[in-house]
């Protein structure tokens, strides 16, 4: 391990992580919006568009990122859609992350007994006020170790951008590996650059499980 | 079918070789899980052990595992282990390697997951019964997690096919590397096939995974009542 190298390094992979985490933050925060709008399409089975979202659903879940990237970035600009590569990924992760939040977020929905939307609405409460009373604060409870888990993987899968020539993390190390062979140092530096990125966000995640078991009703 | 390109799967033998390189893929993911399905219920057993010292080391090196992209470790066996220690690892190997060690570390979390949902008084009213340890596993613990477990063994199937479309990226022959060489191969003839030919690679992920994540879900609503 030769430590010139590695602090040579450094800033380079400050670069890269400083990518990652912009296209992963924006994919994220997408995917969530994406998700929440198939969720509540799901739950109340809007007619005809609930089809659209269970075909769009299994689409995603059942096909690896880099195959969408592929599709996006190469095929797409044939038919004369062309796509800057960022976009693409943040597209790509959107596209991929929105059927995993939309699961995360109706299986919440779900979970809520439908005796608690009866007796709001036989109390008088309105539909708006039943969901942001009674709904939403129990299913949230339920989702957020799903949800967690959903942005650790979607973080992860960012590593997939360096296939179409985006310059993160993974694409970084595989360069500089390609240009002067220091091996060890470049993926000492690659995993120590995930860890500082996941391992809060995991640890946070296990934290936020722990004190949110409690908060379910007559659990 | 000129225009988008998917006139040059129907050429030569090109779609029998996209095929093939499909089962790559489906033979390196069935052979991981085969592995990592034992090695996970022994370690996802072990997690739930009361020595603290195994559950620490284990939880290391499952959390590491589980939070590393999965590239990052493939990068890691394929280019560091085999400069390190010297020795000849082909990329299918490699990529069993990975695949298997990721596989265990999330199949044992799900061990673990499913034997802490047992409620304790399982495993004391087996106690009280005179039952030894591994009786209580084998006749009262496992029955019960199986059921649990069958479903997300299931999915963790098809998570393994999709993620084997990483391999590509150290250099095994597999579906999309085929796809690449076809679209390259065709480049005058066919300008247009990238679109084609990923959009096939797309649907053939889609064919594979589908049925095997129905599955899933039918057995899980048919056993959760």
């Amino acid at each position: 391990m030769n430590w010139d190298v590695i602090f040579k390094y450094i800033p380079l992979y400050k670069k890269a992580a400083w990518l990652t985490l912009r296209l992963g933050v924006l994919g994220i925060v997408f995917a969530i919006l994406v998700g929440a709008i198939c969720a509540v399409i799901a739950y109340y089975r809007v007619p005809v568009l609930k089809r659209i979202v269970a075909v769009y659903i299994e689409l995603s879940r059942n096909t690896p990122l880099l195959v969408q990237l592929f599709f996006i970035y190469y095929g797409l600009p044939k038919v004369g859609v062309s796509v800057d590569a960022e976009v693409c990924g943040v597209v790509g992760l959107a596209f991929l992350g929105g059927s995993y939040m939309a699961e995360a977020f109706r299986s919440g929905l779900e979970a809520v007994d439908k005796i608690q939307t009866e007796s709001a609405y036989s109390l008088g409460l309105s539909r708006a006020k039943t969901m942001r009373y009674v709904i939403l604060p129990q299913a949230v409870s339920i989702s957020v170790p799903a949800f967690m888990a959903n942005i650790i993987f979607l973080l992860k899968e960012t590593s997939v951008f360096s296939a179409i020539s985006l310059m993160d993390l993974m694409f970084t190390a595989k360069d500089l590996i390609g240009l002067y062979y220091k091996t060890t140092e470049c993926l000492f530096l690659l995993v120590v650059f995930y860890l500082i990125i996941l391992l809060p966000i995991s640890i946070l995640g296990s934290v936020l499980e722990r004190r949110l078991r409690y908060a379910g009703f007559g659990a | 079918m000129q225009a988008l390109g998917l006139d040059v799967l129907f050429k030569g033998k090109n779609m029998v070789r996209l095929l093939g390189g499909l089962w790559v893929a489906l033979k390196i993911s069935i052979i991981s899980v085969a592995i990592s399905i034992p090695l996970g219920i022994i370690l996802g057993m072990l997690m739930t052990s009361k020595n603290k010292v195994i559950r620490g080391i284990l939880r290391v090196y499952l959390e590491f595992i589980r939070i590393m992209p999965q590239m990052v470790l493939l990068f890691i066996v394929f280019f560091e282990t085999t400069r390190v220690w010297g020795w000849d690892l082909k990329g299918e190997t490699a990529s069993v390697i990975v695949f298997a060690m990721w596989g265990t570390a999330e199949m044992s979390d799900l061990v673990r997951g499913a034997l802490i949902s047992i409620p304790k008084h399982q495993y004391e009213s087996g106690s009280a019964l005179g039952l030894t340890k591994l009786q209580v596993y084998l006749y009262i613990i496992i029955p019960q997690t199986v059921r649990r477990l069958i479903p997300l063994s299931i999915n963790l199937i098809t998570r393994m096919i999709k993620t084997t479309s990483l391999i590509l990226l150290i250099g095994v022959v597999e579906v999309l590397k085929v796809a690449q060489q076809i679209i390259e191969a065709n480049r005058m003839v066919s300008p247009n096939s990238a679109f084609g030919v990923y959009l096939t690679v797309f649907l053939l992920y889609f064919i594979a995974c589908w049925p095997i994540s129905m599955l899933a879900k039918y057995l899980e609503r048919k056993w959760n009542t």
